[in-house]
């Protein structure tokens, strides 16, 4: 095999004090949970941590409840896990068939909801999911307000050592996602969320075809605030120039699939409507 | 460090450097080659192995995460000379050409069987291969397979052997 991985000391507290005591006693520590952003990103020879710190096997990183009218997911919580919570299912069953449309059955087993947050690749699904939903991204020493948190592509509010340790959720009035996949790779090459907040307000969410990845697209709020409905988002401006323009899509094809993958959030709210 | 797999039903420990994935672990350190490495990205699946009782891409997992875990391979599958009814069915079928993807696909097929039973349809069955690349068969004989091995296990024992 021709691959190695640059060596590492590898740990597995079993708390989130000693996970943070780890972190705060090693030079360049990096925390890894399913591994399947970091794992590849270090075989690419792009990151080499002198310490892994493995997250899994800390209880208070688990768990999918309702508490104080909010869903919470432990930011340890895998895509399957969330994909087949009933709880989840019934508070918001978008996001469960979100959740389900990741990758594949094996990452999904794998892959973490915290980790994806906290990774906040451009093409990824939470994101938008987290955004559009106005949740809150808890850590071990704060919550993070979701318009606060995706600071630009892979960057995030979070400090150097800073655990996701749960997000919460509102309950929507109404939810819908739609994604269009790269043929090749799976990962979104749009994909948009589309809410009615319990407070009747819109949130519209795009991932996989921003510059500075995810992002609300406030002309389509304004649109569907007005009137909610497909048609209605016909007259919304989205700048091709903000979009990602590579291989896959142009800027203006980009740009068309974004309002399309709007529409069909849009017409299809309670499920995630995936399109390859 | 130091790490006990449950191998196939067999404990092994070893020592070894914290940076090794599970499949070297499975193919250099126990020598059991039936894990294929197609990618190394995660993406083609040949490395499929249960790990805890989910289907995982042993490509992308610590061999030193895994530490504690049970881990089935290939190589578990048949009892002696007695083939798994999965393997039974893609020889059957014709569900492999030159083998390279297949100890994935027959990996996953077990995990689907044992999740869905008699409940698998041709649909879930390819929703559910998203994660494993085949190059040479075009898959129609895969799906075939899979589909033959869950009628197979799902059918009731004759009457003379619930008796015996």
């Amino acid at each position: 095999m021709s691959i190695v991985l640059p060596n590492f000391s590898y740990h597995r507290p079993v708390t989130l004090s000693d996970a943070l005591a780890l972190h705060g006693g090693s030079d360049d520590a990096m925390f890894i949970a399913g591994g399947h952003t970091l794992l590849p990103v270090m075989k690419a020879g792009l990151a080499a941590p002198d310490t892994l710190i493995d997250l899994r096997a800390i209880p208070d990183l688990q768990g999918i409840d309702i508490a104080d009218g909010l869903l919470r997911i432990g930011g340890g919580a895998t895509h399957v896990a969330v994909s087949k919570s009933e709880t989840v299912r019934t508070a918001i069953p978008v996001l469960a068939a979100l959740a389900g449309s990741i990758g594949d059955v094996q990452v999904r087993n794998r892959g973490t909801i915290g980790g994806s947050v906290a990774n906040n690749d451009p093409a990824a699904d939470y994101p938008s999911a987290v955004l559009a939903l106005d949740a809150t991204v808890v850590t071990d020493r704060r919550s993070i307000a979701a318009g606060d948190y995706f600071t630009g592509l892979y960057a995030t509010a979070l400090e150097p050592g800073e655990i996701v340790t749960a997000l919460t959720f509102p309950i929507p009035a109404s939810a819908g996602y739609a994604k269009f996949r790269n043929p090749a790779s799976r990962y979104a090459m749009a994909a948009v969320f589309v809410s009615r907040l319990g407070d009747g307000s819109i949130r519209v969410a795009v991932t996989g075809a921003g510059n500075e990845g995810v992002f609300r697209w406030a002309e389509a709020e304004e649109a569907l605030a007005r009137d909610f409905s497909a048609q209605a988002l016909d007259g919304a401006a989205l700048d091709p120039d903000s979009l990602i323009g590579d291989i896959h899509a142009s800027t203006a094809y980009r740009a068309n699939l974004v309002r399309v993958m709007a529409r069909r959030a849009v017409q299809n709210q309670g499920k995630a409507s995936i399109f390859s | 460090m130091s790490v006990i797999l449950y191998v196939n039903g067999t404990p092994y420990r070893r020592d070894i450097e914290d940076r090794i994935l599970l499949v070297q672990f499975l193919r250099e350190h126990l020598h059991l080659t039936g894990t294929h490495v197609g990618c190394d990205t995660t993406q083609c699946g040949a490395c499929t192995v249960i790990m805890d009782g989910v289907a995982v891409k042993s490509c992308t997992v610590l061999a030193a995460s895994a530490d504690g875990a049970q881990v089935t391979t290939i190589e578990g599958l048949a009892r002696g000379e007695t083939l798994h009814p999965v393997q039974e069915a893609f020889r059957a079928h014709h569900g492999l050409q030159c083998g390279f993807c297949t100890p994935g696909m027959l990996m996953m097929a077990v995990d689907m069987i044992a999740r869905h039973g008699a409940a698998l349809t041709e649909e879930t069955v390819r929703d559910e291969l998203e994660g494993n690349l085949c190059r040479c068969t075009g898959y129609q004989n895969i799906v075939k397979a899979i589909m033959s091995a869950s009628a197979a296990m799902s059918r009731p024992a004759p009457a003379s052997k619930v008796a015996s």
